[in-house]
């Protein structure tokens, strides 16, 4: 049978099996699913399929198998990596009516959830209590936990808290087969055997569909401080970000803005930073209230020493969020001052960081391309915002090879093409740059192993496929059946 | 050529000795590459042999886990040492699988930083701590060796090197096959280098102590401490008999311990032990060194060594009927409550049924608390009474794993859970 048949057999399946109400196939609606938080790829997806239940996760994702169909899940469709991009001939499994909170366990401090639910939302279930939900990525207002988990999320606070990966205790799946398994352990810290949950999370919905998530929530600390400081320029707020790392100070995050950026921002939001500044670093302190003092005051001096020439201490709550404001909406302020532009995300070791900002100072000069930077400092996760006007003939193709310039610093480095987007459909091309293809070829040992017909969201991550079953050991030798012309990898 | 002269080709390598049997098994070679180059070699020689290989480090955890049913060849990483590159600017560091864990501390320690790993057995190496995911106190605050782990560099079954993750300690590029290594105990590959973050050591650190009488006490104190949020490192309990089961042999004024690890600044750290003193009440005091146990597994070679896994705050059940099942058998247990894990110890020379009834009881109100219980290790009188892993959710995707890399089951065949 050929794909549209397929699909269309496979919508009637599941019109009767989760109703017609959770299955979309008018064109139009279709539409409205093409593209994620990227924007610049977009594809009109074979179905949309809104399943309420692990139950109904599985048959959708059964029907996928038994009609041999590729199928996408997607959260809210905010990831920057292009990795809910839909296939034309496939089912986009979306999971936004699996929004429910279904436990919160606060004696063994983890909740319970389905994978629709926004990241914020656990937070303030359990804040009364003075719990939180650490990972925080900027678009923790939306974005769902399932999304969270395919990639491996972060956020600013992941600096000392760390990422997804560290959060996540349990996962409940449906694997590409269409079986139900929980991964990890539950409520526990530890699970027992291989640790196919560390592999699951980040592996960007390439392994199969999260249907429930035990996240661990974290006590909210005695005491948080949030230093605003202002800079004359990138390269002494640099200095002020190893001279805290080098006191031992593991802040709960810092953050560094540069003047365009800032100038986004204040545009943007009014956020009010000190005039004139070349640079702000924002440093947040948590913990116990006389740890949090100490640590303030040698930040307070690290950051004179490197020549800070304004410094602001949030009072309270609201000053604290006044001061986020202009970080957190970095993203989207640039807006402001460029009709288009490319959010990037590479990783650097904390140390380059003068280094590689000198590096795309002159690139943008060579080129002409603006770049404003926003990053997290702490641990060298550089987000370069690539500023171009779409209109104007080559600009975006220029835009388009400083941003890929930007990526061959990290890697030159020693750094990461992605530290918290993921690599998705947008930066497969970048993969091999970092890794061998025996690297690629073991890494897919586990795709395999988890989906050897490769139906669950193909095409993402990896820029080579792995032909599963009676393969060669090496990856550089090519396949019988692809070298006798039976095959395509694709 | 034999296999013998095929591995001398490589490296340095011997006919084995009864020294180096692992578990009942008797291997045939011992190798002693000292790169990454070299074990691909080996593991391609001993490929062609169809040699079976257990890799060895340190040899502390070496009867961890069901004997293999087969070892042929002995990896072993002793001469695979040194810290590669120490970054301390950036916290990383990228260290040969076969340092030992100490000699990683020391080099470490030189610029003030540390591995936020404990060493639980003298002489354990880098590699043998992250293939066992082996963890100690420090679990609480930093995780596991999961946790630690950046990136690293494996060789396969088939002689292929891969590595995975970086030297960055954020970064989400490919799958992590670290974590699915960290664990493994060398049945996917051979780990040959691993890049780690480390932390500060911090500038001031303080034990505070306070004798408990039973669990429920220990319940008790954790949910108060909880409430202060005091942020501990670590918190430990040897933990205690029940009055009605203690022996009255037990030597007094050798009360059973709770401790709490603070670490952080001088004036925090002394702020916080203050308040913990305070909140612990009793006969608690703040001590600058830790007990004698601290960092310790509770068992020897020779005893069955159990550990019990949790939802935290739960362990309080699963120590009440370990306690009543090993009743007369001497039974220790180390417990870290804020955690969920506990590590116990039953006398190697228990008889094999009381052994067995034991681990049951455990694993039954472990499993219960939806928790699970794993026999890490057992002296062979006793070891094929035993299940050591209970029910193992997700088995069959492990199978396909080991599949996948290691399609002959050369590696450690059989040492891991269902019998890979």
């Amino acid at each position: 049978m050929e794909v549209p048949a397929r699909l269309a057999a496979v919508a009637e399946r599941l019109a009767a099996s989760l109703g017609p109400h959770a299955v979309l196939s008018d064109p139009a609606e279709l539409r409205t699913y093409e593209c994620d938080g990227l924007a610049r790829y977009a594809v009109s997806p074979g179905l949309v399929v809104l399943p309420e239940s692990t139950e109904q996760v599985a048959e959708v994702v059964r029907a996928c198998r038994d009609a041999d169909l590729p199928f996408v899940a997607r959260g809210s469709g905010t990831g920057l990596s292009g990795g809910a991009l839909p296939r034309s001939d496939g089912v986009l499994i979306v999971t936004s009516r699996m929004r429910r909170i279904l436990e919160v366990d606060l004696d063994a401090e983890c909740a319970v959830v389905e994978p629709g639910v926004i990241n914020l939302a656990i937070s303030r279930e359990v804040s009364p209590a003075h719990y939180h939900y650490a990972p925080d990525p900027s678009s923790q207002q939306i974005c769902s936990i399932g999304g969270n988990v395919a990639e491996n999320s972060g956020g600013a606070h992941c600096l000392k808290y760390g990422f997804t990966a560290h959060h996540v205790t349990g996962l409940e799946i449906v694997t590409p087969d269409g079986d139900v398994v929980w991964l990890g352990a539950g409520k526990c810290r530890q699970s027992t055997g291989y640790d196919l949950l560390g592999v699951f999370i980040g592996s960007e919905g390439t392994l199969g569909i999260a249907t429930k998530v035990v996240v661990r929530l974290v006590q909210t600390q005695q005491c948080v401080e949030t230093i605003l400081a202002a800079f004359p320029d990138m390269a002494s707020a640099g200095e002020a970000v190893s001279a805290i790392i080098a006191a031992g100070i593991t802040p709960a995050a810092i953050e560094m803005m540069d003047a365009l950026s800032i100038e986004a921002a204040e545009q943007a939001v009014d956020c009010r930073y000190p005039d004139g500044a070349g640079a702000v670093l924002i440093v947040e302190l948590d913990g116990p209230a006389d740890d949090v003092a100490a640590e303030l005051a040698a930040v307070t001096a690290r950051c004179e020493q490197s020549g800070a020439f304004e410094l602001r201490r949030a009072a309270d709550e609201y000053e604290r969020g006044e001061m986020w404001k202009g970080r957190k909406s970095a993203f989207a302020a640039v807006g402001r001052i460029s009709p288009d532009y490319i959010v990037q995300d590479g990783v650097i070791p904390r140390t380059a960081l003068p280094e590689v900002l000198a590096d795309i100072a002159a690139l943008s000069e060579r080129t002409g391309i603006r770049v404003a930077n926003v990053f997290h400092a702490g641990d060298g996760n550089l987000h370069p915002l690539v500023l171009y006007d779409e209109s104007v003939p080559g600009q975006g193709d220029a835009a388009e090879e400083v941003s890929g310039a930007i990526l061959d610093l990290c890697i030159g480095h020693g750094g990461s093409i992605t530290g918290e987007h993921g690599v998705g459909v947008d930066k497969a091309k970048h993969l091999p740059k970092m890794f061998t293809a025996d690297d690629l070829d073991t890494m897919q040992l586990v795709r395999c192993a988890f989906d050897p017909a490769q139906r669950c969201n193909p095409g993402k991550v990896f820029p080579t496929p792995r032909l599963c079953g009676e393969v060669p050991r090496r990856g550089t030798t090519p396949h019988p059946a692809q070298a006798a012309g039976l095959a395509e990898a694709f | 050529m034999t296999a013998l002269d095929d591995l001398r080709a490589v490296c340095e390598a011997r006919a084995a000795q009864p020294t180096d049997r692992v578990a009942d098994v008797e291997p045939r070679f011992v190798a002693y590459p000292t790169s990454t180059d070299e074990v691909s070699r080996v593991l391609r020689a001993a490929s062609a042999h169809e040699l079976h290989v257990v890799v060895r480090g340190g040899g502390t955890k070496l009867h961890w886990g069901a004997p293999p049913t087969a070892a042929d060849l002995i990896l072993d990483t002793s001469r695979l040492t040194g810290v590669v590159e120490h970054a301390a600017g950036d916290l990383i560091a990228v260290i040969r699988a076969g340092t030992p864990l100490a000699e990683v501390q020391r080099v470490l320690g030189e610029h003030g930083q540390r591995l936020p790993l404990d060493e639980m057995l003298p002489g354990a190496t880098l590699g043998g701590v992250v293939a066992t995911g082996a963890a100690g106190p420090l679990r609480l605050r930093h995780g596991t060796a999961r946790d630690q782990v950046i990136g690293l560099t494996v060789v396969r079954a088939d002689g292929v090197v891969a590595h995975s993750g970086g030297k960055v300690v954020k970064n989400v590029a490919g799958y992590d096959l670290g974590r699915l290594l960290t664990g493994s105990y060398g049945t996917l590959g051979v780990l040959t280098e691993i890049a780690v973050k480390l932390t500060p050591v911090p500038a001031a650190r303080a034990y505070v102590r306070r004798p408990v009488r039973s669990p429920g006490e220990v319940r008790d104190l954790s949910v108060r401490l909880k409430q202060e949020r005091l942020a501990p490192t670590a918190m430990e309990v040897e933990c205690p008999e029940p009055d009605s089961l203690r022996r009255p042999a037990r030597v007094p004024g050798h009360p059973d311990l709770m401790v709490l690890l603070l670490e952080g600044p001088a004036d925090g750290v002394a702020a916080r032990a203050e308040k913990a003193v305070q909140v612990l009440g009793g006969d608690a005091r703040a001590d600058a060194e830790p007990p004698e146990w601290w960092g310790s597994y509770p068992f020897g070679p020779e005893d069955v060594a159990l550990q019990v896994v949790t939802p935290v705050g739960q362990l309080f059940g699963p120590v009440y009927s370990m306690r009543d099942a090993a009743r007369g058998t001497g039974m220790r247990i180390f417990c870290s409550p804020a955690a969920g894990v506990l590590h116990a110890a039953i006398p190697g020379d228990v008889d094999p049924d009381r052994a067995v009834e034991i681990v049951n009881a455990a694993r039954t109100v472990a499993m219960s608390h939806g928790g699970h219980c794993t026999v890490l290790a057992a002296p062979p009188k006793i070891r094929p009474e035993l299940d050591l892993w209970g029910p193992v959710e997700g088995i069959g995707l492990m199978r396909a794993v080991k599949q996948e890399f290691d399609p002959a089951g050369r590696l450690a065949p059989g040492r891991f859970v269902g019998g890979i």
